[in-house]
């Protein structure tokens, strides 16, 4: 049996961060990547915040391969009819260093995987990993393409499922309690087009996000992303939800529904779809996670559970790189204890927990039962609307006093339930 | 025109090369299992349907391999597995 310091089970940007962080200190390392090149089986929305993982992945940003800084922050909440936007756009976003790009992972994860073989890492594509290989209860290597590898430590980088450490016992089948599904469809405008209409100037980008009634009262909401040519425009809804939902409706139709909306249309009118994707997201928050290491292997990335969803915006990217440059961290000090048991690599969780990655779980671990009520996806972005329609609407008879306008959508059992639903969003 | 061709156009843009298995089976006895019948809410790609005796389909093809259906239905219906290596979807911007 072939046998490498280190195997990384999956090309994201959790392994090729690992392998980029272990092949600069010398470590040999191989990353194992089913799809035809890094990034062939990867989605994401479409935005990257840079500050978090700048100091994780040094040196290499200034040169990556990402779309748009964005400079434009919309929120539209939607009900049947209506629609209210808040346009936040920021001069202070427009300098560098920026703290987020709109991303493309076809691109940029096959950057990222340049960056590692430069360093010495060794990436084997078209190969699915199958198996862990265990001996005496630890992990000592995958079979990949009907063939063994060894490694001191395996590291599983192999997304949401995680079917690796499903099969090395670190977890069950996931609860759709915790996941919510995306869609997306990638959009081809011609630059300048797609500049005008959304009143861009240079690499200024666009990120806007959508609740209300495109979901149908199930938890989620919509999101469009301007990419230097394209436009990312998708959806994120709660598995859980779905299921339940009555009437029963079909995912793909949410969307089409959703991109015939008027708000979107025009945006995307003339454009040409070049691709439709969709990937399972893990939102459970700290109920979410999985356990982290055992004896011989690691686990980074979606397939640790590391994405939380802050209620405004549903961030994993950032969690991916920096849980994978902890685990090679980690591997590295088990390297200097020459001790790959899980009482030696325990410290990948001790390091995660000082990092931003277990401090945000922390600190947000009250989100998902939050963004749980349903009334966020329904009443809230309705009543807004209704509100701001009367106050826009001008009829026959002499107008009504704003208060008199909004006493007449709130009963006082409204108005306690926003006191206490407010209340709930304060401990966020 | 009805909206189920329309999908089949969509997932006609991206790039899939085929497999010699079949990724997802549903499991022997479990076509009419409620835990399946989920599936056709939750696939991206439609390829879940329901057939006039009541049992669950699936066409593989345009398979995203999100992994929604098996979240949504759970392995004890639906033996899961991901395409062999050069197979399967290839997303090219993603």
């Amino acid at each position: 049996m072939e046998k490498f310091d280190v195997v990384i089970v999956g090309a994201g940007l959790a392994g090729l961060s690992a392998a980029y962080t272990l092949a600069r200190a010398g470590v040999e390392v191989v990353v194992i990547e089913r799809g035809d090149y890094p990034g062939a089986k990867n989605v994401t929305g479409g935005r990257l915040y840079v500050n978090p993982v700048r100091q994780y992945l040094p040196d290499i940003w200034e040169e990556a391969p990402l779309e748009r800084h964005v400079t434009n922050e919309l929120l539209t909440m939607m009900s049947s009819e209506n629609s209210t936007t808040i346009r936040f756009r920021s001069e202070k976003f427009n300098r560098p260093p920026y703290q987020s790009y709109t991303v493309l992972r076809g691109t940029f994860d096959r950057w990222l995987a340049s960056k590692a073989e430069a360093e010495g890492a060794m990436l084997v594509t078209k190969n699915l990993v199958d198996d862990v290989i265990k001996e005496n209860g630890r992990v000592i290597g995958v079979v990949a393409g009907g063939e063994e590898l060894g490694a001191d430590v395996v590291i599983a980088c192999d997304g949401v499922l995680s079917l690796i450490a499903e099969k090395a016992g670190l977890r069950s089948p996931g609860d759709p309690r915790n996941y919510a599904v995306g869609l997306k469809e990638v959009i081809e405008l011609p630059r300048e087009t797609l500049e005008d209409r959304f009143g861009l100037t240079g690499d200024e980008g666009v990120a806007q996000l959508f609740m209300g009634s495109l979901t149908q009262g199930c938890f989620g909401g919509g999101f469009l992303y301007t990419n230097k040519s394209s436009i990312s425009l998708g959806m994120v809804v709660g598995v859980k939800d779905l299921m339940e939902k009555k009437p029963q409706v079909e995912v793909p139709y949410l969307l089409e529904e959703f991109k015939q909306r008027p708000e979107i249309a025009p945006l995307i009118k003339g454009g040409e779809l070049v691709e439709y994707s969709a990937h399972v997201i893990p939102e459970g928050g700290m109920a979410g996670l999985t356990t982290l290491f055992s004896d011989g292997l690691l686990v980074a990335g979606d397939a640790a559970g590391f994405s939380l969803n802050m209620g405004i915006t549903v961030r994993g990217m950032e969690f991916a790189i920096a849980s994978g440059v902890i685990a090679a961290r980690a591997v590295q000090q088990a390297r200097e204890r020459n001790d790959f048991s899980a009482a030696s690599l325990a410290c990948y969780q001790q390091m995660l927990e000082q990092s931003f990655v277990l401090q945000d779980f922390k600190t947000f671990r009250h989100a998902p039962q939050f963004l749980e009520n349903p009334r966020l996806f329904s009443f809230y972005p309705e009543f807004a609307d209704r509100i701001l329609e009367e106050v826009f609407t001008f009829g026959e008879g002499p107008k009504a006093k704003l208060s008199d306008t909004v006493r007449k959508h709130l009963s006082f059992g409204e108005a306690w339930r926003i006191a206490r639903d407010l209340w709930g969003g304060l401990k966020i | 025109m009805s909206e189920r061709p329309s999908l089949k156009a969509k997932l006609g843009v991206n790039v899939f090369k085929p497999d010699k298995t079949k990724h997802i089976n549903i499991r022997p006895g479990c076509e009419k299992d409620p835990r399946l019948k989920v599936a056709v809410q939750v696939c991206p790609a439609g390829l879940y349907s329901l057939n006039d005796r009541g049992e669950v389909e699936l066409d593989i093809d345009g398979c995203l391999e999100c992994g929604t259906c098996r979240i949504a239905c759970g392995p004890e219906v639906l033996d899961w597995n991901y395409p062999n290596g050069e197979s399967g979807v290839q997303f090219r911007f993603g």
